[in-house]
């Protein structure tokens, strides 16, 4: 099995948002840069995939020179080698610009599954992965939290979370998979793991090399970011102070439906 | 002008809440700027959905049937938007942000090599006429205001920002249906179960209010009384949980509230026993109003809520599930 799995460098869960003084991004320094959680989720499970059926697992991974320590993560937690998408001009895409380099970068492995986290914790946009699936010509199955690839690596079945429930899927591979939690708990990479990835192939591209000149990063992107806002803080409210608990209670409900008006 | 154009979710016949939001935001877009609201349905047998549309909203409503559209499939589903795209050629396509705008919306803005902003809490439209979206970043930490270059420009709405208009029977949609090649035998993808998860009424992602528990529920046992005061508020209340009542075994992740769990956007938010860690913060501070009950005075939960109680809450629950229960029978 060809399986490559796309992670991203986000800022870590931690991290507390400081807007620049150009309201356009966040302050970068001290922000401590992690793999985003739902990538930790595709990376295990494809190195589930790969302990099953065989194969060889690449990490795709696009951004700055600092996106070669998680790069390096996912190769220490066991995946076999890695394309990193660095070069400036690849810095400022929107969705569409980011999965078309993603996508160029697959065409290199021409992989038989593609495992993505169901959005990255930073821009929240969850849209990336679908991109990719399409523009690389794959089936798909989002927010996945089961799956199960046939044994002849034709076909899976997947487990995708909805509104009240799930949904089971059927897919023909090639195809994409977006990891929700739940789906595996992701190993740590062990001692060896982390000195044998020192010694494992990155391979970079840059845009020339995919045909993409012009077309990645902030020349090609349609969606961009005007403005970057802080949140209305919100300010503490009323606490409800009386003798005993049914008392508060009622004062609160009170309050909910007369000044509130939510109940 | 802006020319809007809405995709309605459907499932199971039943028109989503968010699809009917999703129109309230395209009439607002149209009426200011003098343009139409066009909506695509697609399904099996939902044509008497059309009328609804219109009522809510749309002026036009283009209906894509097939008996492979049954149950969502991204292939078919993506044909008939398109199908509909092309025909209408909308200067905006505006979906709801659920597990099915997730799936579908980007792939078909890939497939017209155009922009996409997801989960907006505001559309409008700026001075050039073009829309101006503006959405939650860094798990609720930040918005952002977002501009396409792209025709067409899209974007996807979260839950509950909007409020549906009210329906008005006097509105009627010019219906027709467009015709779209569909060889189910090609589909990448097909959906062959649908599963309920069991209590649960409806989604944390859509529902109106929620009360939710953290680590001081102690047991998943305990999470009972949250849902005796849930079954009180009555419809569109449902019960969730912090991620230290998730990783302590109480609640399923299904339940979880915040940056690793959903992001909820209810008019009301009930915090029993939740600190109001930062991930947590992330996933319901665009609550309308927020309660929170801890034992704890000095729990950051009570710096983010609009009324607050410090107290039991194995006292203070059965209390307001008592105290609503009064005001229902009241009326």
């Amino acid at each position: 099995m060809k399986i490559a799995v796309i992670i991203k460098q986000t800022p870590d869960t931690e991290t507390v948002v400081k807007i620049n003084d150009a309201g356009n991004d966040i302050v970068g320094t001290g922000v401590k840069y992690v793999m985003s959680p739902y990538c930790e989720f595709a990376v295990e499970e494809a190195l589930r995939t790969k302990e099953k059926l065989g194969g060889e697992v690449v990490v795709v991974s696009l951004g700055p020179d600092r996106v070669l320590e998680t790069i390096r993560t996912a190769l220490a937690m066991g995946c076999d080698r890695a394309i990193h998408l660095k070069d400036p001009a690849y810095e400022g895409g929107d969705g569409q610009a980011t999965a078309k380099a993603l996508a160029a970068a697959l065409k290199t492995v021409s992989p038989d599954i593609v495992f993505a986290g169901k959005q990255a914790i930073d821009g929240d946009q969850s849209q990336v992965a679908v991109r990719v699936a399409e523009l690389a010509g794959l089936a798909q199955a989002t927010i996945v939290t089961a799956l199960e690839i046939a044994a002849d690596g034709k076909t899976a079945k997947a487990t995708r979370r909805s509104e009240g429930g799930g949904e089971v899927v059927e897919l023909k591979l090639p195809a994409l998979i977006s990891c929700e939690k739940g789906l595996n708990e992701p190993r740590y990479a062990s001692l060896p793991g982390i000195m044998k990835a020192k010694k494992k192939e990155v391979k970079e591209l840059k845009p020339a090399e995919l045909g993409l000149e012009g077309q990645v990063g902030a020349a090609g992107a349609k969606a961009k970011r005007v403005k970057l806002l802080p949140l209305a803080e919100r300010k503490a409210g009323r606490r409800i102070e009386a003798e005993t608990p049914e008392a508060a209670a009622a004062e609160l409900v009170r309050l909910l439906r007369e000044e509130a008006k939510v109940l | 002008m802006a020319n809007v154009l809405t995709i309605a979710e459907q499932r199971e016949g039943s028109l989503k809440k968010v699809s009917l939001e999703a129109l309230a935001v395209a009439r607002q877009l149209a009426d200011a700027s003098g343009g139409s609201v066009t909506t695509v349905l697609v399904g099996a047998g939902v044509a008497g959905l059309a009328a609804t549309l219109g009522s809510y909203g749309a002026d036009k409503v283009l209906v894509v049937e097939d008996a492979s559209l049954q149950l969502y499939t991204t292939d078919g589903y993506a044909a008939g938007v398109s199908a509909a795209i092309s025909e209408v050629k909308p200067d905006i396509v505006l979906a709801g942000h659920t597990s099915m705008g997730r799936d579908l919306v980007p792939r078909v803005a890939a497939r017209f090599d155009a922009g996409l902003a997801t989960d907006c809490t505001d559309i409008s439209l700026g001075g050039d006429g073009r829309m101006l979206a503006t959405r939650p970043v860094y798990s609720g930490k930040a918005y952002e205001q977002v501009a396409i270059s792209s025709d067409p420009q899209f974007a996807t709405i979260r839950p509950n920002s909007y409020k549906a208009r009210d329906a008005d029977a006097s509105r009627s949609a010019a219906v027709s249906a467009v015709s779209v090649a569909l060889d189910a035998s090609n589909y990448g993808a097909k959906v062959v179960e649908v599963k309920r998860s069991a209590g649960a009424k409806v989604d944390l992602t859509e529902a109106n209010i929620i009360v939710s528990g953290g680590r001081a529920m102690k047991a998943a046992d305990n999470f009972k009384i949250l849902w005796e005061l849930s079954d009180a508020i009555g419809e569109g209340c449902t019960v969730g949980a912090s991620r230290a009542a998730v990783d302590s075994g109480f609640a399923p992740h299904n339940m979880q509230v915040g940056q690793t769990g959903k992001v909820v956007n209810p008019s009301l938010y009930l915090a029993f026993g939740i600190s109001g860690a930062i991930q947590h913060l992330a996933g319901m501070r665009t609550s309308k109003a927020i309660v929170a009950v801890n034992k704890d005075p000095d729990a950051p939960m009570f710096q983010k809520a609009d009324y607050g109680i410090v107290g039991d809450l194995f006292q203070i629950v059965p209390a307001v599930t008592e105290a609503v229960k009064k005001i229902k029978a009241e009326g």
